[in-house]
């Protein structure tokens, strides 16, 4: 089925409006779907929130070809770069899902339900040298999975070379959330802890830090390796479309922020049981404070916040669902440096 | 240029906290930690002691302390103090002699090291020969003479440590003068013991360790007599007049020599071993006192029986046909006698013998018949049972206070009334502001309730809870119950006891109310003893209720230790505190908070698997809560046996020692390709040695989990009356914080004074607070509208304080080992936080909210909280906005016991256990310092100053 319709390009509305209007369009009002759109490289990318919502409605020249499949039998790995030049027919495919017995595929949620567990951010302000590396911890289930250890590094002072005491990354636990970022390294050298320097600290005090830490840890290092660095040529890849949403969250992937900012808030909350047994979170006493979400279970915490999670096995798979959701990054940052150093990557 | 306009940096601000904050260490408490030394003057009438860690601590009459350190931090071998003058010579283990002296300062005496020496012999000669084994400080306060290995006796000028070689008395000097019959077999040998004559300063005694004594003329140089022992020498007493002197000997034996003109080599006038027959151990001291009534008092050092009581350590007085031996409980270091006669006297009349034992200071009083103790006002032993813990409160009514002493002293009518004999010095300290109290738990299940007031830790009154339990030991078992006809006739002396009979009684927390005098007090086996003050002795049966924990939990194996029995029936107890209530929590794990709200007669307790509310006033358990995480196996199953680890490291340690031996037997057993062995050896040594260098300290990162153990131990409990439910109405409250970061709160239902014992007390759970960052809370407190910490209980109605401000809005401080956190009231919001570990690491230890007071301005105070860190670090935290203000570093990161020790007063002091026996006191505030400020002035000189030197001071003793 084809449908024909204009929209204001200089006014495009929310997503949600757009999705009714789909929807109404359509004659489809109950039925969840998935809408994609072809950018000017020929790709299938998904539209499900008001930033790439509007990104497709810039890029339509002046046509903007819109797809839409049922949620049920959507085929996920449709969406991605080069998909539609590899899928020729990648219409028919879409729309006649059971054609033909296909090898079936991991099924990936889409990127709303992902949520960031690890980044590298304030690439613009950080030496080349270092890396800035921010570790989602959500619920309990997953350890962060490193050691530390005392060491000594190099460091050039006023009276030449001087060996000083350092902390270091001494092991990584396999499948543990560090190791499944790829972000951290054994041997790394651990200077700053949440933006507080390490040095002169006791390996015992730079623990403690990092488990206060540990739902939102920020470390910054010194990579052992320092051959995956950024390589930053220019100022266009030194601006703000490189650095991620701690420094500028205003250019950033909307879902990412705003997972980003609830987990934050809840954080900070403890949660209060009254007396008639229902656990809450406790609200802030600021005058701004936040809507108060009431939790039937103090269990439920945890759940909300882990639905969607995958095991790391399939890493490279969420290498892919990862330059999703970057679609509309710097586009003349070549693939490589995409994957290693703006990206977010999602689990 | 946000950061030059913080509010940390209001100058105002800074000038205000230059006024109220102040760190200093300012005395230490209690008794020095291995001393090694003891030094006496009779003349400034101040003892010295000297400890193995190179501290010298002097003392006179109460109050007068001055303490000083050596930079090198040697053992203190020797003290002696310059006869007539305000200065002593110390001798340390690396040889080196230390000149100190009180000089007066800004109207207070100070002890500061003057000169440090160290004797140098002739190029190329041995350093035995110069080795310090005797000092005398003369008489003529010139010289010192130092006696030494080689037996050559030095002569070095004071103070400026000068060595006058030409009057160097060489051995091979003094054998010259002797006949040849008396020195062909013997050389000299070293020097034990120097003493100069008590009526001509010209003549010194030497004695030489192979027995042979010279009494030597300094102005010519020529030994004018010489006496001959059979047996080592040990040391040397010259009696009063200088017509006679004592040796005494490593044999157990002591030998009397005359001295007149008419004989150059007399033989001995008496020789005795005093507790012979059998062989006898050394006397290593001995002290010939004369008396007007003509009957010495000999006192004497060792010399028991080597075979049935040669572990004793013990000293003897005989006087006339009075016979004691002292007994002490840990080895004697040094001892002196001191007397109150002229120092012109004829007679020397002893008042009292004072003994440096390893872990206590003795003073026997010689006046008084049966020679009883005398209580010393200062150095008491606070580790006489090892401290378990402490307690202090500040500004104890005069009422409690007199009472408490009164109650004491009837506990210690043992003790001799003989005013304090060594009573040097003045204090010229202010009376202390305000009379306080430190409670100290102990093992042993004592309570010792110490004034700690002033510069003088004393002990007023001691409570033993053991008395309402059934135990193996028979209290009524008395070490000191010997026969008439005992020999040797042996007497107990001391407090010094470390051998708890059951670990289970040990005291874990302490709760006193100072205004109703109620004092609750938990141990180890989860015993809670409620008690009340009574002036007269009483025999009683304690009511007795227990407290299961684990109510509803199933299944579950209590591993540890059995809960205490009690003793059925009534039971007597001395004045003082009494106890009337004993709760028992089920199962028996050790007390870890506890309150008591005297007002509304309730008791809180925890421990690591709940916490209950005890009402005292009807003795009924009011309510029992389990925070106990079902998965938490080790806090079920109780602590790990001491016993049994220790006896796992042990075998493991002989595994050890046997492999390695089995495994050199094969090496050695393997001798065809020897070389080849060895090199795989080496090689392997190495591999195994890279391996160690390769796996250096390291720390896991890991988030802490609901499921980690000990997530329900109780850390603190709380009595508070809050607005809890609703902010109209207010009501009393209990709050408890866990290990697992969960605050759990209870509202309670007081019924009033008139119905009190009428109506049950009711609770009910009313809040629940999970902290997200799930670190152990260890303190909760509630402020005021005003922003003020609530009032302890009865304070307001003691008219001690302010009524709190209940028309405002409360708040709710939650203080976890992490972040500090303040929630509004009732409904809980957090408004704001303080992290400290998160931003430097360190975890908070101990919490307190102190008052400090302005040292400009009399009227204004503020109440801070001090807060102690693992990093031993202590932080002052203003309220209620939780801005740190000032940081000072007080105990070493690596003194683990001495954080855990540490304790916090209400006006901004505290103590820590610095070794098992002393609290060193500090103080962070500039108004409330107790510190030791003392004068000692220099009484005249008397013109025949020389027979001072003969009492305690003037003993050349080498130690062994």
């Amino acid at each position: 089925e084809f449908r024909r319709f204009s929209l204001e390009r200089s006014k495009p509305g929310k997503f949600e409006e757009f999705y009714g209007l789909l929807q109404h369009v359509h004659k489809i009002p109950n039925v969840d779907v998935l809408v994609g759109y072809t950018d000017i490289h020929g790709d299938l990318l998904p539209i499900n929130n008001d930033d790439n919502y509007h990104k497709a409605v810039s890029t339509a020249n002046p046509l903007l070809r819109i797809f839409i499949q049922r949620k049920e039998d959507a085929d996920y790995s449709a969406f991605g770069t080069d998909t539609m030049t590899r899928k020729k027919n990648v219409l028919s495919n879409v729309l006649r899902a059971d054609n033909h017995k296909k090898k079936p595929h991991i099924v990936i949620s889409m990127p709303q339900d992902f949520r960031p567990v690890s980044s590298i951010i304030d690439v613009d302000i950080l030496p080349e040298t270092h890396r800035r590396v921010r570790l989602y911890k959500y619920g309990t289930d997953k350890p962060l999975g490193f050691y530390i250890r005392d060491g000594s590094s190099v460091r050039v002072t006023p009276h030449g070379l001087e060996k000083v005491p350092g902390i270091f990354i001494s092991r990584l636990v396999p499948g543990g959330l560090a190791q499944s970022t790829g972000l951290l390294a054994v041997n790394d050298e651990v200077l700053e802890v949440n933006g507080i320097e390490v040095s002169g600290k006791s390996l015992d005090q730079v623990t403690d830090m990092m488990i206060a830490n540990s739902r939102n840890l920020i470390i910054t290092v010194r990579p052992a390796n320092q051959r995956n660095n950024v390589v930053r040529n220019s100022r266009t890849s030194g601006s703000s479309g490189q650095s991620t949403e701690s420094s500028l969250p205003s250019s950033t992937p909307n879902i990412l922020a705003n997972s980003l900012q609830g987990e934050e808030e809840s954080d900070e909350e403890d949660i209060i049981i009254e007396d008639n047994g229902e656990p809450q979170q406790i609200p802030k006493a600021a005058p701004t404070s936040e809507s108060l979400e009431s939790l039937t279970q103090m269990e439920l915490l945890h759940e909300s916040t882990q639905n969607g999670f995958l095991p790391s096995s399939e890493m490279n798979l969420n290498h892919s669902a990862g330059s999703i959701s970057m679609e509309y990054e710097v586009q003349d940052a070549d693939h490589k440096s995409l994957e290693e150093d703006g990206t977010i990557i999602t689990l | 240029m946000r950061r030059f306009l913080r509010p940390g940096h209001d100058p105002v601000r800074e000038r205000l906290k230059r006024d109220l904050f102040q760190f200093n260490k300012t005395v230490e408490h209690g008794f020095p930690h291995q001393p090694s030394a003891l030094g006496y003057s009779p003349f400034l009438h101040l003892m010295a002691i000297g400890t193995r860690s190179g501290a010298i601590k002097l003392y006179g009459a109460p109050g007068v302390e001055f303490m000083g350190l050596h930079e090198e931090n040697n053992t203190v071998m020797q003290i002696h103090f310059i006869p007539d003058q305000c200065q002593l010579v110390t001798l340390l283990d690396d040889n080196s002699l230390h000149l100190w002296s009180l000089r007066q300062h800004s109207g207070a005496s100070e002890l500061r090291e003057e000169h440090r020496f160290t004797l140098k012999g002739p190029p190329g000669s041995p350093p035995s020969a110069t080795q310090i084994t005797a000092v005398l400080p003369h008489s003529s306060r010139e010289v010192l003479y130092l006696g030494t290995e080689s037996g050559s006796i030095f002569v070095v000028e004071l103070p400026s440590f000068r060595v006058r070689e030409d009057r160097t008395i060489t051995s091979e000097a003094v054998l010259q003068q002797l006949p040849e019959d008396s020195c062909n077999r013997r050389s000299c040998e070293l020097v034990e013991a120097l003493q100069e004559h008590p009526k001509n300063p010209d003549q010194i005694l030497i004695g030489y360790s192979r027995g042979l004594i010279v009494l030597w003329d300094l102005q010519n140089s020529k030994a004018t007599h010489h006496f001959l022992g059979s047996q080592q020498l040990e040391n040397l007493y010259w009696q009063r007049d200088g017509s006679k002197f004592v040796s005494c000997h490593s044999d157990g034996s002591y030998t009397q020599w005359p001295v007149s003109s008419d004989n150059r080599q007399p033989e001995p006038l008496e020789s005795l071993v005093p507790y012979g027959p059998f062989p006898c151990k050394a006397i290593s001291k001995i002290y010939w006192q004369t008396t007007r009534n003509g009957l010495p008092y000999i006192i004497f050092q060792g010399g028991m029986p080597r075979a049935s009581y040669g572990d004793r350590h013990s000293i003897t007085v005989i006087h006339g046909s009075q016979q004691t031996a002292f007994d002490f409980t840990s080895r004697v270091i040094d001892f002196f006698i001191t007397f109150s006669s002229e120092p012109a006297a004829e007679f020397e009349d002893p008042s009292a013998l004072v003994v440096l034992a390893e872990e206590e200071l003795v003073v026997i009083d010689l006046r008084t018949a049966g020679w009883p103790a005398v209580q010393p006002p200062y150095l008491a032993s606070l580790h006489c049972s090892a401290i378990t813990c402490s307690h202090h409160v500040s500004n104890i009514p005069l009422k409690l206070w007199e009472r408490i002493i009164s109650a004491g002293s009837k506990q210690n009518v043992q003790y001799s009334r003989m005013p304090w004999p060594i009573n040097g010095g003045t204090n010229v300290a202010p009376d202390p502001p305000q009379r306080d109290l430190l409670l100290t738990g102990h093992e042993d299940g004592t309570v010792r309730f110490w004034d700690a007031s002033g510069v003088c830790l004393h002990l007023l009154y001691k409570l033993s809870t053991v008395r309402v339990f059934l135990t193996d030991a028979d209290p009524n078992d008395n070490m000191n119950a010997l026969g008439e006809d005992e020999w040797p006739p042996l007497r107990k002396v001391g407090t010094f006891d470390p051998y708890s009979d059951d670990p289970r009684l040990g005291i874990q927390k302490i709760y006193l109310c100072k205004y109703s005098g109620y004092l609750a007090v938990a141990g180890t086996a989860g015993q809670v003893l409620v008690m009340e003050l009574n002036d007269e002795d009483a025999e009683h049966v304690v009511d007795h209720a227990e407290a299961d924990l684990l109510q509803d939990q199933e299944g579950y194996r209590w591993k540890g230790h059995e809960k205490l029995k009690t003793r059925d029936g009534p039971v007597r107890f001395e004045a003082g505190f009494q106890p009337f209530v004993l709760i028992q929590c089920q199962p028996p794990a050790v007390v870890t908070s506890l309150a008591l709200h005297s007002e509304w007669k309730l008791a809180a307790f925890g421990t690591s698997h709940g916490f209950g509310l005890f009402d005292h006033q009807q003795k009924r358990l009011v309510f029992v809560k389990c925070t106990l995480h079902p998965s938490d196996q080790l806090a079920l199953e109780g602590p790990l046996s001491r016993v049994k680890s220790l006896k796992k490291s042990l075998r493991q340690s002989f595994r050890r020692i046997r492999r390695s031996r089995v495994s050199s037997r094969k090496r050695r057993g393997v001798s065809g390709n020897a070389s080849e062995v060895q090199e795989a050896n080496a090689k392997f040594d190495q591999d195994a040695l890279q391996e160690m260098e390769l796996a250096p300290v390291q720390r896991k990162i890991e988030a802490r989990s609901a499921e980690d153990s000990f997530t329900g131990f109780v850390r603190t409990l709380y009595f508070a009356d809050t607005f809890l439910r609703d902010s109209s109405r207010h009501c009393p409250s209990l709050w408890a914080g866990t290990n697992g970061g969960t605050v759990h709160a209870f509202c309670l239902r007081v019924p009033p004074a008139e119905r009190r014992m009428d109506e049950p007390v009711r609770a009910e759970q009313a809040k629940e607070i999970q902290l997200m960052h799930r670190a152990p809370v260890v303190g909760i407190l509630v402020l005021d509208g005003r922003g003020t910490p609530l009032p302890e209980p009865l304070e307001v109605a003691h008219d001690l304080s302010k009524s709190p401000d209940m028309q405002g809005s409360h708040q709710l401080l939650v203080v976890s080992e992490e972040q500090l956190k303040v929630f509004t009231l009732p409904k809980v919001s957090s408004k704001l936080k303080l992290k400290l570990t998160a931003l430097e690491g360190c975890r908070v230890r101990k919490v307190t909210v102190a008052n400090f007071g302005s040292c400009k301005t009399d009227d204004y105070s503020e109440n801070n909280l001090a807060v102690l860190t693992n990093l031993g670090d202590i932080q002052i935290i203003s309220l209620p906005l939780l801005k740190l203000q000032i940081r000072y570093p007080c105990i070493r990161k690596e003194d683990v016991s001495g954080i855990a020790s540490c304790v916090f007063t209400k006006y901004g002091q505290g103590f820590y256990l610095i070794s098992p026996s002393e609290f060193e006191r500090f103080s962070l505030s500039t108004k409330w310092l107790v510190e030791p400020r003392c004068v000692v002035g220099a009484p005249e000189a008397t013109s025949n100053n020389h027979v001072h030197s003969k009492s305690g001071l003037g003993s050349a003793a080498r130690r062994s």
